[in-house]
């Protein structure tokens, strides 16, 4: 059993280790992925174009503006003169924000009349604009605040009656970085773990070597498992990349155990492996198995919470959510690092993915076929 | 003695296209059996379905001694199956293989028996060169030694020739009766003529049906066919003449002599009748060859393959 077992094993690493595309494309695509999440997502973006059609040239409204790009949100990058034209700005996705103040902005305020400043955003993709429009009010209040002093003092915004004390716990600078970087083990090993196995059986049809082994003294387990496990020393390596790279390039903190975390992360490669190796026995080629892995890598990724919100999502979307390990494994990777969750915390996770592992790992022997009928 | 191949009725079916129609088939050990037939005529199933790569749909038989399905595992150790397409790892070495194949099959002292087989193959100097490198002929003999290096007791080789050049062919079939000499058995399908008469004893099929058993010359004898042989200037060209002619299975010219050959030698004769007299061409009666004896099968059974 063992000797058999070794030899499937030797001889998928020997493979391996001559399919140079392949064997690069496996380390080649976390660090890909790494960069273009790490540095180049952002969901909180700064310094978004905005253009200032200012008709009132007063302290207060340049107090104003000033606050406005202190923010970070808003870079003033032009100045319109009319409303035609800060609107064609706007259309022509020159800028993002057009900031308007009336001419008469400071004489309503001084005659204790309510004044009006206009912020118009495109808002085609909410991500962008979101947190910069929140940010307006806070910004204008805390300006008016110190302008408005002497006489005009009694304008000031008073204090509310309850006083709101925000926490962001576990990423207190609401960093994308710390939210993307672990999630993307979720997504590299369900990308890389799934495909290459499901490639591994339907290979071995396509190049018609699988009769051979068929008509060999060889159980489909140990086909199985020699199958896996070189998979799963190559997902520990891929591991072992995103993590290094989220220490050192991305400074996203390990708030928890690297220890459970590992064992976590071992339980998900497998289960994953086991996945391809299911659909392996489907596909009828290594195309099919290609497609077959794409096919579940997506919602994967849009339905666990690694691209969007999971609890943004109705209910049936959550519940296909919950059937996929990468949901689960995603939840165990952010608590654990970020949040310092220990075993109890991702128990219910870990149960989950055992669950899965079982449920694939017996389809996959089910499926199996240890004749060609 | 348990014959080495002892299947009854078997049968199997893809859709509603039946591949192998009842096939028995009985070899004794230490024999070599020629399996014929045309293309898709069922070989490489029946091959299969002794090797415990199918299920049959029905029949049933031994292998080995073993039963064909509850014993598949234990005939798989004891079996040599060599397919039809190259079913070794390309991109492994020659040795990779070898060594690949001797695990799998649990072979103790594995080093010095794959020396051995790389010796006796010549390919010790090549070890290292990647399967996927060598020349059909080559990888057609690395395909037999890494079969036969668990030592089985049957052999079963699809088309193990196909597209290889005569000296590497006839290297292979003498290896083929070095090990049937051991005592090994051999089922061994081929499209060749000279091959098969090489074999101990052949069983033709055609379109899933064992249409013919026996040695070369029994299967000759009892296929009843009669035959004339042409010889003399031109007389290969009276090959389109005779084809069609009632009486006649097969007309073919070989080099500048001309063979015919029929089912009743009195029609045969009449065929030929108008053509006597040709001048400078002398007919003479002939014996019918193998290959007369499959394209008279060939032509007596329908062909099933339209009914899928």
């Amino acid at each position: 059993m063992l000797r058999r077992l070794l030899a499937i094993i030797r001889k998928e690493v020997l493979q391996l280790r001559r399919d140079k595309l392949t064997f690069a494309m496996m380390f080649g695509m976390p660090i890909m992925q790494l960069i273009l999440f790490g540095y180049a997502i952002d969901n909180d973006p700064k310094g978004l174009p905005t253009a200032l059609l200012a008709a009132d040239h007063g302290s207060m409204p340049r107090a104003i503006t000033a606050a406005l790009a202190n923010t970070g949100y808003f870079a003033i990058t032009r100045s319109a003169t009319s409303e035609a034209e800060a609107d064609a700005m706007l259309q022509q996705g020159e800028v993002q924000f057009v900031i308007s103040i009336p001419a008469d902005f400071t004489r309503r305020i001084i005659r204790h009349e309510r004044a009006q400043i206009a912020v118009e955003a495109d808002a085609t993709d909410p991500t962008t604009t979101g947190n910069a429009l929140a940010a307006v009010e806070p910004a204008i209040a805390q300006a008016l605040a110190r302008e408005l002093t002497g006489p005009l003092a009694s304008l000031a915004p008073k204090p509310g009656p309850v006083e709101v004390v925000l926490h962001r716990r576990y990423n207190p600078e609401g960093s994308t970085r710390d939210n993307v970087v672990p999630g993307l083990l979720a997504v590299i090993l369900t990308m890389t773990m799934v495909m290459m196995t499901a490639l591994a059986v339907t290979r071995e049809y396509e190049r018609g070597t699988m009769e051979n082994l068929l008509a060999m003294p060889i159980r489909p387990i140990e086909v199985m498992l020699g199958k896996i496990a070189p998979y799963i020393a190559i997902g520990a390596v891929q591991v072992a990349v995103v993590l290094g790279a989220a220490k050192l390039l991305f400074d996203v903190p390990m708030a928890g155990s690297l220890a459970l975390l590992s064992a976590a992360t071992l339980l998900f490669i497998t289960v994953n492996l086991a996945i391809g190796f299911t659909f392996s026995t489907v596909a009828r080629n290594q195309l099919q198995a290609m497609q077959m892995s794409f096919f579940f890598l997506m919602p994967s990724i849009l339905l666990s919470g690694f691209a969007f919100p999971f609890r943004g999502m109705p209910a049936w979307a959550q519940l296909i959510g919950e059937t996929l390990p990468a949901t689960h494994f995603l939840r165990v990777v952010r608590a654990v690092m970020l949040k310092g969750a220990g075993l109890p915390d991702i128990a219910a996770e870990l149960a989950a993915l055992l669950l899965l592992l079982a449920l694939v790992g017996t389809l996959a022997l089910a499926r199996y076929r240890v004749t060609l009928d | 003695m348990t014959p080495a191949i002892a299947v009854r009725g078997l049968v199997k079916r893809y859709g509603r296209r039946t591949v192998v129609d009842h096939v028995d088939l009985t070899v004794m050990p230490g024999r070599v059996c020629g399996f014929l037939g045309p293309n898709g005529s069922g070989k490489t199933t029946t091959l299969r379905l002794i090797c415990g790569l199918l299920t049959p749909d029905a029949g049933s038989g031994t292998c080995l001694g073993e039963d064909l399905i509850a014993g598949r595992a234990a005939i798989k150790r004891q079996t040599g199956y060599m397919t039809q397409k190259f079913g070794l790892y390309e991109d492994l070495t020659i040795r990779e293989n070898l060594e690949f194949a001797g695990d799998i099959h649990g072979i103790a002292n594995l080093r010095p028996r794959v020396d051995a087989a790389l010796d006796r193959l010549g390919l010790t100097a090549r070890q290292h060169q990647l399967a996927g490198a060598l020349s059909g002929g080559w990888k057609q003999r690395l395909a037999l030694a890494a079969c036969v290096l668990h030592q089985p007791r049957l052999l079963l080789l699809d088309e193990p020739t196909a597209g290889v050049d005569p000296k590497a062919r006839r290297d292979f079939w003498d290896e083929i009766h070095a090990l049937a000499a051991t005592g090994i058995t051999v089922l061994v399908s081929t499209h060749y003529m000279d091959e098969a008469e090489r074999c101990h004893e052949i069983a033709y099929i055609a379109y899933g049906k064992l249409l013919a058993r026996g040695s070369a010359a029994e299967v000759i004898a009892t296929s009843g066919l009669a035959a004339f042989v042409a010889t003399g200037e031109g007389a290969d060209r009276l090959a389109p003449k005779l084809r069609d002619a009632p009486g006649v299975t097969a007309a073919a010219a070989f080099g500048a002599s001309l063979h015919v050959c029929g089912p009743d030698p009195t029609a045969l004769a009449a065929a030929i009748a108008p053509l006597r007299a040709t001048p400078g061409i002398t007919w003479q009666e002939a014996e019918p060859t193998l290959e007369d004896v499959f394209i008279h099968l060939m032509r007596q059974v329908p062909d099933n393959a339209d009914q899928g």
